[in-house]
């Protein structure tokens, strides 16, 4: 029978369902839920409501900051400065509302500096050519040497008047007894997830990672796109940083040491290509949570904690692994 | 009279002149072949022309007005589009999110204002269709064949009226089916009154599609005259300098 050309421009190329099945993302995710099915089978402890409390919990500062990291990534960056980011913002929070100040300023002068230090990556990037490698490098030292300046390496602890509004915003549980973060990770989820699928904005973020030439050439403002993207990146490092603060009661200047590789690899395994040009905000959430799973679950299964690292990596390289057997068959 | 106007453009890159006081002007419903070896100007010039590059010297008027273009953006609000050599395609998205790359449609009111994929989807689809392209708005761009790739890349400048469209080597790397295809849909933009500028290195096809040969040669514009009045032999002799110029 012959098939005429509209029939072929009209027969939609693959599913919606068959796009969902062959992304990394899906079999990651159903890694995650098989784990959880043994790990409810094979400990008492896992599958209570403390543990999977804690479990949520754990997974949304890694997992917020991963949302930013994934719009990094897609447009074919890196931010290697988040954990230094979180832990400088964790401090000017912490030292304004140490001398006095109302929660909001506290918070203003927080966000206001993940913005300065995104903008200060973002122009160095997109206007002078730097590799964001190196930028974000330096800045991983930067920021971390300035919480140490403003702190005078101390710890801090007594938040001011507000002290209890802090803890209450990161340590409450105001809706169901879902801890506090975790609403804030589920909203900054849908956020980015919709961001990125609706708008013109997140359009120009995957046109970035696929071809910046040709994004150049069609008019798509890629140095103005790139610079919103690495302050959205601070952003959501100043933001988790915040809510740490809240939820610990206490800030260290070494808080989110190392973090930027957690927060690389849940964005890697969930789906993100650092080559740039792919990612999704749901994927940065299931990345973080394979990750906490696979830290809650050894030490609910009383295998020695130095073997964490062995199976996180094993992890990141497993997800990609699936990714380049699809393409190999694909004959790319 | 002239849709574009150029006179006495120059370019050049710090010690490098890469176009050298080059006059010329375009008339509606022309096809106008730009030819020059690697190197001789061609992709400078259009580049100026499409606004990814400001001229050093000299002058551009469209419709007796001049025309000042700071971003590729608003030389198309003028209507001048461009076929890029790479054709400036994102593997990653949809041939219908490459077709409207940086003037996505949208729906709703500010702040909400989302893309729309249904229109932009039918859109794509029809100008698939009026290309005679067996391109599907969904696809993948990663996914297509050159042919296709060319077809999704035309279809960028048929979304608005063009007044001059500019194709950079639109027939350097498809097959002989695909050419004839291509040559085809530029009679199709000729008959609607718009100019084409085609630059190629392919002597056939501009012999068979262009009404005028612009020869550039390290810079400079050394021939401009009607096909009729010209020969393959003697555009080759121009393009390489062995006839000094005409």
């Amino acid at each position: 029978m012959a098939i005429s050309l509209d029939q072929t421009i009209e027969q939609k190329q693959r599913s919606w369902f068959a796009g969902i099945m062959s992304g990394q993302t899906f079999w990651v995710l159903i890694a995650v839920i098989l784990a959880c099915i043994f790990l409810s089978m094979a400990t008492d402890s896992f599958a209570t409501a403390k543990n999977i409390y804690n479990i949520t919990r754990n997974v949304t500062f890694v997992a917020i900051i991963a949302l930013g990291m994934t719009l990094v990534i897609i447009t074919g960056g890196i931010d290697l400065s988040v954990g230094s980011v979180l832990c400088l913002c964790s401090m000017v929070l912490a030292v304004v509302m140490n001398a006095g100040y109302s929660i909001e300023i506290g918070i203003a002068a927080s966000i206001g500096t993940a913005l300065l230090v995104g903008a200060f990556n973002g122009t160095l990037i997109a206007y002078l050519g730097f590799p964001p490698f190196v930028v974000t490098l330096g800045m991983l030292s930067v920021a971390r040497s300035l919480a140490m300046v403003a702190s005078n390496n101390t710890v801090v602890f007594q938040f001011g008047p507000d002290h209890d509004k802090l803890l209450a915003l990161g340590g409450g549980a105001w809706l169901f007894g879902i801890a506090n973060p975790v609403l804030y990770m589920v909203v900054l989820a849908l956020l980015t997830g919709f961001v990125l699928r609706w708008t013109k904005f997140g359009r120009y973020v995957f046109a970035i990672g696929g071809n910046e030439h040709a994004a150049t050439l069609t008019g798509v403002p890629v140095a103005r796109i790139k610079v919103i993207v690495y302050m959205i990146s601070a952003l959501s490092a100043g933001v988790a940083g915040i809510i740490q603060t809240g939820w610990l009661g206490a800030v260290t200047t070494n808080i989110g040491a190392g973090m930027e590789l957690q927060v690389i690899a849940a964005a890697v395994i969930g789906g993100a290509n650092l080559a740039g040009g792919v990612g999704t905000a749901f994927g940065a959430l299931i990345g973080a949570a394979l990750i906490e799973i696979i830290r809650n679950s050894l030490g609910l299964l009383g295998i020695n904690a130095f073997w964490q690292g062995s199976f996180i990596g094993g992890a990141i390289v497993l997800a990609v692994l699936f990714d380049r057997i699809r393409n190999l068959r694909h004959g790319e | 009279m002239a849709v574009l106007e150029l006179t006495n453009i120059s370019k050049h890159f710090g010690a490098i002149q890469a176009v050298n006081d080059v006059s010329f002007s375009l008339e509606a419903g022309q096809v106008v072949g730009l030819m020059g070896d690697n190197g001789a100007g061609k992709s400078t010039l259009v580049k100026m022309i499409a606004g990814n590059f400001r001229p050093s010297h000299g002058t551009m008027k469209l419709d007796g007005a001049d025309l000042v273009l700071h971003r590729p953006k608003e030389a198309r609000q003028h209507g001048i589009e461009i076929v890029h050599q790479d054709l400036a395609l994102c593997n990653n998205l949809t041939a219908a999110a490459n077709v409207f790359l940086g003037r996505e449609l949208r729906r709703g009111v500010w702040p909400l204002r989302i893309l729309d994929y249904r229109s932009m989807y039918k859109r794509a689809g029809e100008i698939f269709r009026e290309l005679k392209s067996e391109t599907r708005a969904r696809d993948l761009v990663k996914q297509m064949s050159g042919g296709q790739r060319q077809a999704v890349a035309i279809a960028r400048t048929m979304l608005s009226e063009a007044k001059i469209v500019l194709m950079d080597e639109p027939t350097a790397a498809i097959s002989v089916r695909q050419v004839a295809e291509v040559l085809n849909l530029i009679r199709q933009l000729r008959d609607r009154g718009i100019v084409v500028v085609l630059i190629s290195h392919r002597m056939p096809d501009v012999f068979s599609v262009a009404d005028r040969v612009i020869v550039m040669r390290r810079g400079r514009k050394v021939a401009d005259k009607q096909i009729a009045a010209s020969s393959p032999e003697e555009v080759t002799g121009l393009i390489t300098g062995a006839i000094e110029q005409v």
